[in-house]
């Protein structure tokens, strides 16, 4: 017997691709203006690691910082809006399984975070030169990070059940982890203490690992991130699996 | 799935939320092929109850089936026998028409399905709105892809949370002719309505809620029997009526009199002493009890 699966992941696609100006050309568009102002005021100042210019430092950063939020804005996004207008129903009355419910909603999320990177990654060629000497490092952080984002996004779209309350989510934790994880610095230029912190931040191992695959340099051993990111993954991926095993907020 | 099992079980179900016992103790077995009514007043728990058998809601204890299959323990088999129109006037303004159809018939596994969605738009007059975004839609049309919606995994089974909620009478009638073929086709429905005429010319059986227990349940010809008020409206040439009558003949707002009876032999009385008062009636209308009755009475009752 076939499984709805493919349907809600290929709902989910076309969701966003129907509003592609907003979901994917909107925030390559913004990761280019970053990367206009901020490479054109410390190009000429900033060196973080020796022979790296300060724009193929950021690029890598921007591409990551992009496909963290879009990752997370895909199935938040989606849920909240599913739950507020009410046609979540539809996805709830079919004989799915909580499982393919996740797997859906992250593969789309995913989907949605790598296609952004790779157009923001495409735009930000003509600024840096292209490098790439450790392109498996690349996939893995890449995919772990859409991932992480995804799945949290499931989280945050089953737990808000209004939309300031998911920008709440946005701005108070999704954001700040983004910008305070070495994604316009290397944390080494950090004090002691707030190295500390950036070392606690999840998101910091995945902006630090994805630019050792495009300058083969990074503050931490990728090995080291790889194992973060996946506990981080697993432990999230528990998190929904089980509020969506138990209907939490939406099977009442 | 068993060949005696009712298209819907459900037994000693209960539910709570917080203060409010919205299902306290509900048992109900709806056969194959039936057209069954529940009515109730609004916070009844009817649409708590199909929220359990459509798996939207969980029971706190109880048992609750569709064609046989456990609504949580056999959730994919029970799912996949039920097609539910959902209260509420949803839709997902992301898609058109044919692409809503699609993508709920592919959550129940069906792939290549457009035979069937095409013949179900067609029968819902939805053929000219197929490209047209569905918040494009109007109010009925929106009602009646919900329909659409609902039957497009072919169920045996489906659920009506009262379809014809703000619906003009022409939806309403054609809508009515769609589900009442269904049903003459082995479908079986269960539907939940406010209008009660809906309920008296379509449902075989009704059962009736209140405060989360089934207060009546029979067919619809033996509750209209339950209750024996008739009513007569009569037109009279004269300003009076005998004494004797004075206190059981109302008089409405546009001068007609009206009596409540039980016997036609009180009728047969209230005639002779209009004769012999000289009074002569102009025009009588009378009324059966309708189902309007039967719910008010056992509500009041209950």
């Amino acid at each position: 017997m076939m499984t709805g699966l493919p349907a809600l992941f290929y709902k989910e696609l076309l969701r966003f691709w129907k509003v592609v100006v907003q979901t994917v050309v909107a925030p390559v568009v913004t990761a280019l203006l970053y990367l206009l102002i901020f490479s054109h005021v410390l190009e000429a100042h900033v060196e973080v690691y020796p022979g790296v210019s300060y724009t193929s430092f950021l690029v890598p950063g921007l591409v990551m910082m992009s496909m963290l939020q879009n990752a997370f804005s895909n199935s938040s996004s989606s849920l909240i809006q599913s739950k507020m207008t009410g046609n979540i129903v539809f996805v709830l009355l079919p004989p799915l399984s909580y499982l393919e419910f996740f797997l859906a909603y992250l593969g789309a999320s995913i989907l949605r975070g790598l296609i952004v990177g790779l157009g923001v990654w495409a735009v930000t060629l003509w600024f840096a030169p292209w490098q790439m000497p450790h392109p498996g490092w690349l996939l893995a952080y890449a995919l772990l990070a859409c991932a992480i984002m995804g799945a949290l996004g499931i989280v945050a779209g089953i737990w808000a059940e209004k939309y300031d309350q998911l920008a709440a989510f946005q701005n108070f934790l999704i954001l700040p982890l983004t910008f305070l994880s070495g994604v316009f610095y290397s944390i080494h230029s950090l004090p002691p203490f707030w190295q500390a912190i950036s070392h606690a931040n999840p998101v910091f191992y995945l902006i630090d690992g994805f630019r050792y695959a495009f300058v083969g340099q990074s503050d931490t051993d990728p090995w080291l991130g790889l194992l973060v990111a996946s506990a981080c993954f697993v432990a999230i991926s528990a998190l929904t699996l089980a509020l969506l095993k138990s209907g939490y907020k939406l099977r009442y | 799935m068993s060949l005696a099992s009712p298209a819907i079980h459900v037994s000693d179900l209960r539910k709570r939320f917080r203060t409010t016992q919205a299902l306290d103790g509900v048992s109900l077995d709806i056969q194959p092929g039936e057209f069954f009514g529940l009515l109730g007043p609004n916070g009844a728990g009817k649409t708590t109850l199909i929220s359990i058998l459509a798996g939207l809601a969980r029971a706190d204890s109880g048992h609750a089936a569709i064609m046989g299959h456990d609504v949580v323990r056999d959730y994919r088999q029970a799912r996949r026998a039920l097609g539910v129109v959902p209260q509420e006037l949803v839709y997902d303004p992301f898609f058109n028409v044919r692409e809503t159809l699609r993508i709920q018939s592919g959550y129940f596994g069906l792939r290549h399905n457009d035979g069937w969605i095409d013949e179900i738009m067609h029968h819902l007059d939805l053929v000219p709105h197929a490209d047209k975004n569905t918040q494009s839609l109007s109010g009925g049309m929106k009602r009646r892809l919900l329909v659409a919606q609902a039957l497009v995994h072919k169920p045996p089974v489906i659920v009506l949370d009262e379809p014809t909620a703000g619906v003009d009478v022409d939806l309403r009638r054609s809508l009515w002719e769609f589900i009442s073929r269904l049903n003459r086709e082995g479908h079986t429905i269960l539907l939940t309505t406010h209008y009660l005429e809906e309920a008296e010319a379509l449902c075989g059986r009704i059962a009736m809620l209140k405060s989360g227990r089934i207060v009546a349940c029979d067919t619809t010809r033996n509750l209209l029997q339950l209750t024996n008020e008739h009513c007569a409206q009569l037109r009279l040439d004269a300003e009076a009526v005998p004494a004797a009558w004075q206190t059981r003949l109302l008089r409405d707002a546009d001068g007609c009199w009206r009596i409540n009876f039980s016997e036609y032999l009180e009728l047969e009385t209230l005639l002779a002493d209009l004769r012999s008062a000289d009074v002569r009636v102009l025009e009588m209308r009378l009324q059966e009890p309708d189902l309007e009755d039967v719910f008010t009475d056992i509500m009041k009752r209950t």
